[in-house]
């Protein structure tokens, strides 16, 4: 059984139907642009503090490409049906759903990249550490499309599952550090904000981009890898349990 | 030969539903076992079960010889399964579909879009090919998922009700792809709600109710009591009131009913004889336009089965009820 085929298909399949989509590849180019604008427009201030902005855009872009997503490949298919397709294929659980889930971490990954490039025009970006940058990227993007795993399994509606990614995506913006450090915060939400995976993916942007983060870097990576195995495993049990009733 | 399809002793629990209270049966290599019964009665919740998308309460299976008891992915490779609701993905087209499907089974690229191309050729669907499945009628979307579950050219085949809302001269193909595969060895669990249909194809049946099996047997022999009873319809312009009983005191010998149509019809364990039944008919002020022979079917089997045993469990169930 040539699994990598499977495994190739099921992501392609998506990229091709969901992603690559003109309304979501316009979304992923507009958004970060809107965030940019508005937080200039804000701050007021000048082309240097585009470094200080760039961690949170980007962050922000890969949160809210990825989550929703899921909703449509994982909440949709499940209401449709098609999913059962996958259940009864000869494929590994466990590599069902990375192939599910690839395709938005991928599509995260890309979108982190467009306030890159629109930022690379605009500030002097020689100095950004890429080394922790990239896998930085990565680890947000595996960890908010597992998130956003974990709220579709949850649910049964596709509305649901939007509705209950916002729950959790615009409290993350004010509460992970990405645009207000997360010392700032009033002390009785500071344990919410650890307890949030963004919160590192932000701290190890800020670093690799101006080095301002507050813990080191291989903290900071390696704790969102744990709240993205964390997050898969739970999402996984779920799915067994609820769907192969 | 071995089994290809082995079950003991399945249960499966749905809240406050019985759905399948313990069935066993075997289907043999090469066999196309049919599975009858009402609806509601477990027929999907066992496939379900036989496939990896549901989990027994208790009970043990096998696949291919492979036990599956406990890990329902260990023979998923050698089965095809055509499921009761068409679900392929509407967003791609008929082809695309076929393709993707045989790629879920490793199937290489050149392979997967030449046995789809033929699929579709099979299925009639070649022009439709290129159109989204969305688009597609109910009939064509059923004749595309029947090709999908085949697309890997399964050893084990499950199809639940395959020639449901399709139309008459589709279905008959479809019976005919059935057929085909049978005889390629191709071994099939069947269920279907046209019981000719089910006489027609398969070797053997089960019928089940409330998730129990009632019977268990080859056509043959589920036919051959009926097929010792005498059965004569008459199609009448006009029947009057009351010539049911007046029938059945004159003739003690027959078993008389009524059905919607105006047919008469008389049920013996002798010979019928025509003229004097016509006789006492047209005596008695009906018009008698035709007396024919009927040939016994699996249909009276499945309604006199179904039909007592669904009565009898209902009478025990409310006599535990009562008892508490
Ligand atoms: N997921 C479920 N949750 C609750 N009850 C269920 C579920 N699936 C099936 N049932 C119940 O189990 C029983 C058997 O259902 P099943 O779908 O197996 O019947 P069936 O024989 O396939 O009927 P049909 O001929 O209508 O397709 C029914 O009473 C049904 O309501
Ligand atoms: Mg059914």
């Amino acid at each position: 059984m040539k699994l990598w085929i499977a495994f190739w298909n099921i992501l392609a399949k998506d990229m091709r139907t969901y992603y690559l989509k003109p309304p979501n590849v316009s979304w992923g180019l507009i958004f970060p642009l809107a965030w940019t604008g508005m937080f200039f427009i804000r701050s007021g201030s000048g082309l240097d503090s585009i470094t200080a902005l760039l961690p949170g855009v980007v962050a922000v872009a890969i949160l809210f490409g990825t989550t929703s997503m899921l909703s449509v490949t994982v909440t949709f298919e499940k209401k449709n049906r098609s999913f059962e397709r996958l259940l009864l294929a000869p494929i590994p659980f466990e590599l069902l759903m990375l192939a599910k889930t690839g395709g938005a971490i991928l599509f995260g990954m890309a979108n982190a990249f467009v306030p890159v490039v629109m930022a690379a025009f605009l500030a002097d970006l020689s100095t950004v550490s890429w080394g922790v940058f990239v896998p930085g990227v990565f680890l947000i993007a595996a960890a908010s499309t597992f998130l956003g795993l974990f709220i579709a399994v949850s649910v049964s509606e596709v509305f649901e599952a939007q509705t209950f990614s916002n729950f959790f995506r615009f409290p993350m913006i004010f509460l992970c550090g990405l645009f207000f450090p997360v010392e700032n915060l009033p002390v009785f939400l500071k344990p919410l904000s650890y307890a949030l995976p963004l919160t590192y993916g932000a701290d190890a942007l800020h670093g690799a981009v101006d080095g301002s983060h507050c813990m080191p870097f291989a903290l900071d990576l390696s704790l969102l890898g744990a709240f993205c195995i964390g997050l898969f495993a739970v999402s996984l049990w779920n799915i067994k349990r609820k769907w192969i009733a | 030969m071995s089994d290809s399809i082995n079950v003991e002793n399945l249960f499966k629990r749905f809240e406050n539903v019985e759905a399948v209270a313990g069935i066993s049966f075997s289907v043999g290599q090469g066999e196309l076992f049919g599975f009858l019964g009402p609806n509601g009665a477990g027929k999907t919740t066992t496939i379900n079960m036989l496939t990896g998308l549901a989990r027994p309460d208790k009970g043990a299976i096998r696949i291919g010889g492979i036990d599956c008891t406990g890990n329902p992915k260990a023979a998923q490779r050698l089965v095809g399964i055509v499921p009761d609701e068409s679900n392929l993905y509407p967003e791609l087209t008929g082809f695309e579909n076929l393709c993707f499907c045989a790629a879920l089974y490793g199937i290489a690229k050149a392979e997967r879009q030449s046995r789809a191309r033929e699929l579709l050729d099979d299925f009639a669907l070649t022009p439709a090919a290129d159109r989204k499945f969305a688009g597609y009628s109910k009939g064509m979307k059923r004749k595309l998922t029947v090709a999908a579950g085949i697309i890997h050219r399964p050893p084990i085949l499950f199809l639940d009700e395959p020639t449901t809302g399709i139309d008459v001269a589709s279905a008959r193909q479809l019976r005919q792809l059935i057929a085909s595969l049978h005889r390629d060895g191709t071994t099939i669990f069947l269920t279907t709600h046209y019981i000719e249909e089910a006489e027609r194809l398969c070797d053997r049946i089960a019928f089940i109710v409330s998730g129990r099996i009632v019977r268990i047997d080859t056509v043959e022999r589920l036919v051959q009591p009926v097929s010792e009873k005498h059965v004569m319809r008459i199609a009448c312009a006009q029947i009057p009131a009351g010539i049911e009983d007046r029938l059945a005191e004159a003739f003690p010998e027959f078993a008389v009913a009524l059905s919607t149509g105006g047919f008469i019809r008389v049920e013996s364990g002798k010979p019928v004889k025509v003229g004097p039944l016509v006789r006492f008919l047209e005596d008695n002020g009906a018009e008698v336009k035709e007396a024919r022979r009927a040939r016994p079917s699996l249909e009276d089997v499945f309604v006199s089965i179904t039909g007592v045993e669904a009565d009898a469990m209902r009478r025990e169930k409310e006599k535990k009820g009562g008892g508490q």
